[in-house]
Order: structure tokens, then C-alpha cells, then sequence
């Protein structure tokens, strides 16, 4: 019953999603039309004849009831510039955002937590104020000053990775999930070119994770710096000291698994925030994903390509935080 | 130590393979495989000169038509009907998806012309039903019919003559489809496919596009013109031209588009990269609207064209490459009229055309900036604050003003501006595709004579050179319509850029193509 309440509640959110990606788009000045037309000019008939066919040419209302009987029979309209299927343009990027986010978030948690425990354990020190004030640099670093930084030492000079792109170009994977690395792993592409293609696509994500997961690892290892120093101030960790327990284990065993809470909390929520890196990651490394294609549908007003695209990123974002909140609920009985 | 040394050798970036495979390093994603239903230069690239043909072909690396899957053509003398004899030895392609049981015939012919012109065509409404450059072009109304006389035969006949039909004919929308293709999709019920998984004759097979990454091809043993000699052929999907240098520098790919001008200096500096550089078959413009006080004054024109110092804006707007424009046609077009001479950038003159005009105390107005970069000028909002400062300095006050892109083309062709930032990059080399589609009465009306200049001299000009039947006589029409042009000066030209490629050494075979285009048909990597 809780459940379905919690869920029941989506449907207001998912609405106002709608809406809002429905009439901000329309909001901001700029014609499909004659972006697609550009100085061509146009002769008046050819305009009229291609506001027709995008269904431009009906009131506004009319264009959002459409929209969203649409979207109830899960049909979120067509591109204006591909004609094709907002659904299948969607996810047939979307694996290569998430593939590429995930090695991101685990690179910044890595990094990050070890990072954020050797300030607190060193707090005051020289190792605290060095890697504190390197957070601080990574997190105010812009991405794509960092990303072509990274390309210019390592791909250039040092000719150890790949400049851009998700695998070799030479390799030629038929897709099945869209998930790189788990397409290079088909029995038919190892029996042709070994794991070679695996390989070619692990090199191409060292990268764009460095890029993308620098200022994720930077928020973490703050946060775990300042969680830790907390728990550590706590009376239990100075009864575990009294009773001549080591460093380590009073670190890793009874302070780190209470600094972890707000951690993963942070790290749920930065989830829906790693879109905004991928926008900037996926532009500098060519990287297919759903960040690259909604910037080029904002910038050519396409617009069922950016209602659909911020709908279903909307809708994921919120099942993912719902799905938080219930586990919390599961997980402490106070909040029942 | 042994699996460290494993470890960098996996490491280590693979070599470009020899074995004729060609990476090109291209600026964007492709919006459809025919260039039918698309207008933007990436698309072209993608399908025009490696998938498809036309009956009649630029000549690489210049805008003279040649006969392609046309072996020859008969034009009759009042330049009102065409016979094309088509080559009987062109097969489409075989791909995964379609196998051809015939060669290219007439039908084929009949099928793309009728897909894009007869409403009733089943494949017409496949996309939208939106042929911008077909319609554009008047196309639709230009062509009255197209025949089959028999199975290597075509007859085209025309409302009325055309000169620049043939140019248009060898534009990528008017690229040659299979018939046979096009019936089993029909069968299938999957006509959509047509643009994307494309069947051609031309010298590249489609493979594969992976969304926003690359585009997949491989060469074609059945060619009719002879195999090209690479093998794959691959676009890589770079849109950042920093970054596509950078895959240049690394070795991962062969040839880019457009490098950035900040880089060129480097790029031309090393020995490792060859920079090939033509000129660019665009203009860029300020437009005066000539319909609105006190442009429609000559003096007021002829002033602002004396006051804007040209030779500055190549300087610091385009790095140098770019050269001035007097003519509203780049020098690379026939018909160019070099004994014109430009006005001389010269304030002094500007205050006295001021003072003839009444307006010796200067007056306010507005310059529209680009709100993007375009070929033709990189950096809208810059120029415009030079332009500022030149005018300021007879007197006239201009507020810079700029929309996006979209609303500055929907303002613009409904005359709202003053002056405005524009340009054009030609589609076919002939001198119609500029001065009728940019400067003639019919364009006032269209919205593309963002001057708003009708005149009449000018205008009966370059209708006579459409249908003019010797090209002595259109030379000489369009050479008069330009002095005409330059007489009344309804726009400043700016400049005609210069286009750009870079690529590795063993790249060879490669000629820049005036019209913008990448053809790798006669391509190879040493």
C-alpha cells in the first residue's frame, strides 16, 4: 500500500515534467522551420507545407494534448531533424552516457573516499591542506580545459591513449546493447579480433572518466574529509581509542562505515548531475551519448527530441531517488 | 616486469592500418543517407560523392559539369529539352540488405526525379514530403517532364530555358536511387529505410553508421569508373575542431575537416601535416536594407561602403584567410567581374556622401551581428564592433543587435533589420545560384534579398542570362549585372573565405573541391 502511494505520487512530477520541457523549449525564441530552412530564405509555401508536416502549424494546446496522449500510449513523437523515433534515438545512445558514468562515478569513488580519509586522519597537516586544496582545483576545473588537457599529455605527447571516440574505428562491432564493453565481448567478435576490441574500449574510457569523474572525486573526497572528521570526534571512537584499538581499525572498521552514510546519499544524488558533465565530457571525446544529442536538439529546436530526452531523463532521476527513499524507509524503521 | 610491458604495449595506441584504410575526421553527424531530403554540408559529405551518382558530375575540384551515370547528353537548340543517354554497365550496390538483380536503368532515372516532384509518388510523403533544395530551386516548376524514350534513354523537357540546369542536375539532390531497391522496401513496408540504409552506384558502399561515432564504408570492386583504391573508408565524428587536430597529431586519423583557425599556424608550421587551401566558393556581406530611410539614399550606401575598412576585419576577424569581396560572387565563379573596382576605404569621402545626403551630423541605427559562426564569417559579434567603431567615426551611432539563429533569419526575412551581417555558400558554381537567389525582385519577396533591393536593371539582367543559350552571352549579362550592382551598392561585400583541410603526408589523390565538398573516389594512402 505504501508503495503504490509512493509511486502514485510520480504521476504529478512526471506531469509537471511534461509541461515544463513541453513550454520552456517554446518559450525561448527560435523557429524549427527556418533553422532547418536557414538563408535559404524561403518561399512562403515551402514554410507553410513544412509547419504542416511537423504538426507546427496548430495551436499551442492542441500541439501539448497531443504530445501527451502521445506519451500515455509511450509514443514521445519523432524527430524533427532524423524522422525517426524519439524512443529509439534515445535509447540506443543512452548505454554509451551510462556506460561512461558509472566508470566515472566508481573513478571518483576510488579515488575519492581514500582521499577524503587521508585528510581527515591527517587533519592539520601538510598531506591535509595538499590534498584539500587539490579537491578545490579539481572541482573548479572546467571540463573541457581539463579534457583536452589530459588529450594533449597522454594522447599526444604520450601516445598512450586514444584521443576520442569509444573503440578503435578499424573494430567492427555489430551492436547488441549498446554497451561497449559488453559488445566487444560477443563470441564473434573474440573469435575474430580476440579481445582486442575489448582492450581498444577499456583504453578509450581512461579519458573521459579522468575528465568526467575529477569533479564527482572532488565532492566526495570533501565529503568524506568532513564526515570523517566528524565520527571521529564522536565518544565511541574514543572509547575504541581507549581501549587501545589500532589506527586502522578504528578508521576503516568503526569510523568509515558511519561516514559513509551521507556519502551515499551525495552519491545518489549526484547521479542526475553527472548528465550536465556528460554534455561537456561527450563533446570533447565525440562520445555518442544523450548528453551530445540534447545540446544539438536545444541548439536546433527539435523540439520532441528535447520534451522526450528531458522526460525520460526526468522520469529516470525520479525513480532513482524514489527507489532511495524506500530503501531508507526499509532500512530505518523511525521513518515508518 | 614482463606483464608491465604487457600492460603498455595494449596501451599504446594502434597505428592507422595501411592497408588502405582511410580515416576522415568529419565535423558532425549525418541527418539522413540522401541527399534528396537533406540541405546541410554534412550530410552531403556523408552520402552525396561516396554512396550515390548523378546523370551529369562536377569535375573533382572544379564546378564544371561532366556526363556521369550519363555517358552523354543531347541539349536541343532552344534549350528546352535534354536526352540523356545513360551508361549501361552501372550496378547498385550489394549490401546486407540488398542484393540488385538488375543494373541502372531508365526507371531508376524516372523514380528520384518523381519521388521529389510527383506528389502521387509513393515514396514522396517518405520524410516528411519536404525536398527543400528541389523546391528551392524551383525544380518543380522548372521541369515539365521526364520521359523514358527506352531503357537507357531520358528526355527532360523544361517550362522554360534554364542555363543553369545542368549545374543543378549535378547537385547532390539530384543523386540517382534504385527503383528496385525502393519496391522491396515497399514491399517490406519499410520505406523509411531508404534514407537511411542507402543503395547507390557510387564508389563507396554503405556499412554501417553508428549514431554520433562513425560512419562505416567500404570501396566498390563494381564501380564504374573503376574500383577506388581504399578499401574502408571511415568518418570519424569529431566535432570539436580542437580535438580533431589532436587525432590528427595522434596518428588516429588520416584527414580532417575544417581546422580551427587558431591551430593553422601550427598545423602549417610541421612538415608532419599538408594544409590544403582553396578558396571558399562563399561571400560575406553587410546587407543595407534599401527599404528602409536613409538606405534607400545612394549617398548613405555609397558612404557606409567607403567607411568600413575591409582590410581589417580579414585581419582580425578571419586570421588571414579570407580575401576581400567587391563582387557579390567569389572570384572562383564564372562570369567574375575583375575590372570592377571596390570603394576604397576612405572616411574622408564617407563625410562629404554624408553631407550630399543631408546627414552631415550622421544619424542612429543598427547593425544585425550573426549570432553563429558560419563559413563565411567566424565571428559575427567581433565584426560588428569594428564595424561600430568605423562608423562612429563618420558620425553614425550603430547599436549592435543580434537574435539566435533562428529568429534572426525569421526577422530578417521580414525585412526588420537595418543593416545585417549575412553571407552564402554556393551550391553549383554558376553565378544564378548567387545573384538571382540573393539580389533579384522575385528574392524581396522570398526574404532572401535581405537588402530588399529591386532593380530593375539588375533584375532584367539576370533573368536574360538564365536563358540565355551561349555562355559568351551569360558572361557578359552577369559581368554587366554586377557593375550595376556595385553602382548602387545596395550591400558592403566583406570578404570570400578560404576553406581548409589538413591531412597526414600519405594521403594522396585528394582535390579540394570549391563547392565544399570531401571526394575520395581517386583517393589513396601511400
Amino acid at each position: 500500500m505504501f508503495l503504490l502511494k509512493k509511486f502514485l505520487k510520480l504521476f504529478p512530477t512526471l506531469f509537471g515534467i511534461c509541461l515544463l520541457s513541453f513550454f520552456v523549449i517554446r518559450f525561448i525564441p527560435g523557429d524549427p522551420v527556418m533553422l532547418l530552412l536557414g538563408e535559404r530564405g524561403n518561399d512562403p509555401e515551402v514554410y507553410a507545407q513544412m509547419k504542416k508536416s511537423l504538426g507546427l502549424d496548430l495551436p499551442i494546446y492542441s500541439q501539448f494534448g497531443n504530445y501527451l496522449s502521445g506519451v500515455f500510449k509511450g509514443d514521445l513523437g519523432k524527430s524533427i531533424i532524423t524522422g525517426k523515433s524519439i524512443i529509439s534515438e534515445f535509447f540506443s545512445r543512452f548505454p554509451a552516457t551510462l556506460e561512461l558514468s558509472l566508470f566515472a562515478m566508481v573513478f571518483a569513488l576510488i579515488l575519492g573516499i581514500p582521499l577524503g580519509i587521508l585528510a581527515a586522519v591527517n587533519r592539520g597537516t601538510f598531506w591535509d591542506y595538499f590534498l584539500m586544496s587539490g579537491s578545490l582545483i579539481g572541482y573548479s576545473m572546467p571540463i573541457f580545459w581539463w579534457g583536452l588537457l589530459l588529450i594533449l599529455l597522454f594522447s599526444v605527447n604520450l601516445g598512450i591513449t586514444p584521443v576520442s571516440g569509444r573503440i578503435d574505428v578499424l573494430y567492427y562491432i555489430e551492436p547488441w546493447t549498446n554497451f561497449i564493453l559488453i559488445d566487444s565481448l560477443q563470441r564473434e567478435v573474440i573469435s575474430q579480433d580476440g579481445f582486442g576490441p575489448f582492450i581498444s574500449a577499456l583504453k578509450h574510457l581512461i579519458l573521459p572518466t579522468i575528465a568526467m569523474g575529477t569533479i564527482p572525486m572532488a565532492i566526495i573526497a570533501r565529503m568524506t574529509r568532513s564526515s570523517m572528521l566528524e565520527v571521529l570526534d564522536e565518544e565511541y571512537i574514543k572509547t575504541a581509542k581507549a581501549k587501545g584499538q589500532t589506527n586502522f581499525k578504528i578508521v576503516f572498521k568503526h569510523a568509515l562505515k558511519n561516514a559513509l552514510i551521507p556519502i551515499i546519499t551525495v552519491t545518489g544524488l549526484m547521479l542526475g548531475s553527472l548528465i550536465t558533465g556528460a554534455i561537456l565530457t561527450e563533446t570533447i571525446f565525440s562520445w555518442p551519448g544523450i548528453g551530445k544529442w540534447i545540446v544539438a536538439s536545444v541548439n536546433q529546436r527539435d523540439y520532441p527530441a528535447i520534451q522526450g530526452g528531458v522526460l525520460i531523463i526526468g522520469t529516470l532521476v525520479v525513480l532513482v531517488n524514489r527507489s532511495i527513499d524506500i530503501l531508507y524507509y526499509w532500512v530505518n524503521p523511525r521513518l515508518r | 616486469m614482463n606483464v608491465f610491458l604487457f600492460f603498455l604495449l595494449t596501451l599504446s595506441t594502434p597505428l592507422l592500418a595501411a592497408d588502405q584504410n582511410l580515416i576522415y575526421c568529419s565535423e558532425g553527424s549525418p541527418v539522413a543517407f540522401n541527399p534528396q531530403v537533406t540541405t546541410d554540408g554534412t550530410s552531403s559529405n556523408a552520402a552525396s560523392y561516396t554512396i550515390y551518382n548523378r546523370l551529369v558530375d562536377f569535375k573533382e575540384g572544379t564546378t564544371e559539369v561532366i556526363p556521369s551515370l550519363a555517358d552523354s547528353f543531347d541539349v536541343s537548340k532552344d534549350k528546352m529539352t535534354y536526352t540523356f543517354n545513360l551508361r549501361k554497365n552501372v550496378k547498385f550496390h550489394t549490401t546486407k540488405y540488398f542484393t540488385p538483380t538488375r543494373n541502372l536503368n531508365a526507371d531508376d532515372v524516372i523514380f528520384s526525379f518523381n519521388r521529389q516532384m510527383d506528389k502521387t509518388n509513393p515514396y514522396h510523403l517518405v520524410g516528411g514530403g519536404i525536398y527543400e533544395y528541389f523546391q528551392s530551386m524551383e525544380m518543380d516548376k522548372l521541369i515539365k517532364s521526364v520521359e523514358k524514350i527506352d531503357q537507357y534513354k531520358i528526355k527532360i523537357t523544361l517550362s522554360q530555358p534554364n542555363a543553369a540546369f545542368l549545374a543543378n542536375l549535378a547537385m547532390p539532390f539530384m543523386s540517382i536511387l534504385s527503383l528496385e531497391y525502393a519496391e522491396k522496401l515497399i514491399k517490406e513496408k519499410n520505406k523509411d529505410e531508404i534514407d537511411q540504409s542507402p543503395i547507390g552506384t557510387g564508389p563507396f558502399i554503405f556499412i554501417n553508421y553508428s549514431k554520433d561515432n562513425l560512419i562505416r564504408f567500404k570501396g566498390n570492386i563494381n564501380y564504374f569508373e573503376g574500383a577506388p583504391k581504399i578499401k574502408q573508408l571511415i568518418f570519424s565524428i569529431t566535432p570539436d575542431a580542437n580535438v580533431r587536430f589532436q587525432k590528427l597529431r595522434a596518428g588516429e586519423c588520416h584527414f580532417i575537416i575544417e581546422p580551427s583557425p587558431s591551430d593553422l599556424p601550427i598545423i602549417k608550421g610541421d612538415k608532419k601535416f599538408i594544409v590544403l587551401e582553396g578558396p571558399g566558393l562563399n561571400v560575406a556581406y553587410l546587407a543595407l536594407n534599401t527599404s528602409k530611410t536613409p538606405f534607400d539614399k545612394l549617398e548613405v550606401r555609397l558612404a557606409i561602403n567607403h567607411a568600413l575598412n575591409k582590410n581589417a576585419y580579414i585581419k582580425a576577424i578571419y586570421l588571414d584567410n579570407a580575401i576581400v569581396a567587391k563582387n557579390p560572387i567569389p572570384p572562383t565563379i564564372w562570369s567574375y567581374n575583375n575590372k570592377i573596382e571596390d570603394y576604397d576605404y576612405n572616411p574622408k569621402k564617407s563625410l562629404e556622401l554624408l553631407k550630399k545626403a543631408g546627414l552631415e551630423k550622421g544619424f542612429e541605427t543598427e547593425i544585425w551581428t550573426l549570432p553563429i559562426n558560419r563559413p563565411y564569417n567566424p565571428n559575427g559579434k567581433k565584426m560588428g564592433e569594428m564595424m561600430q567603431a568605423d562608423l562612429a567615426k563618420i558620425g553614425i551611432k550603430a547599436k549592435l543587435v543580434t537574435y539566435d539563429w533562428g529568429t534572426y533569419l525569421a526577422k530578417a526575412n521580414k525585412g526588420e533589420h537595418q543593416m545585417i551581417q549575412m553571407g552564402w555558400t554556393g551550391d553549383n558554381g554558376d553565378p544564378d545560384n548567387f545573384l538571382n537567389v540573393l539580389l533579384s525582385c522575385q528574392a524581396v519577396k522570398t526574404g532572401s534579398n535581405y537588402a530588399r533591393w529591386c532593380n530593375k536593371e539588375f533584375n532584367d539582367l539576370i533573368q536574360n542570362a538564365t536563358i540565355a543559350i551561349k555562355k559568351k552571352d551569360r558572361i557578359n549579362l552577369y559581368q554587366k549585372a554586377q557593375e550595376v550592382f556595385k553602382k548602387d551598392a545596395p550591400w558592403v561585400t566583406l570578404a570570400h573565405s578560404t576553406v581548409y583541410r589538413a591531412m597526414s603526408p600519405q594521403v594522396k589523390g585528394y582535390k579540394i573541391s570549391p563547392l565544399g565538398h570531401d571526394i575520395f573516389t581517386h583517393v589513396f594512402v601511400e
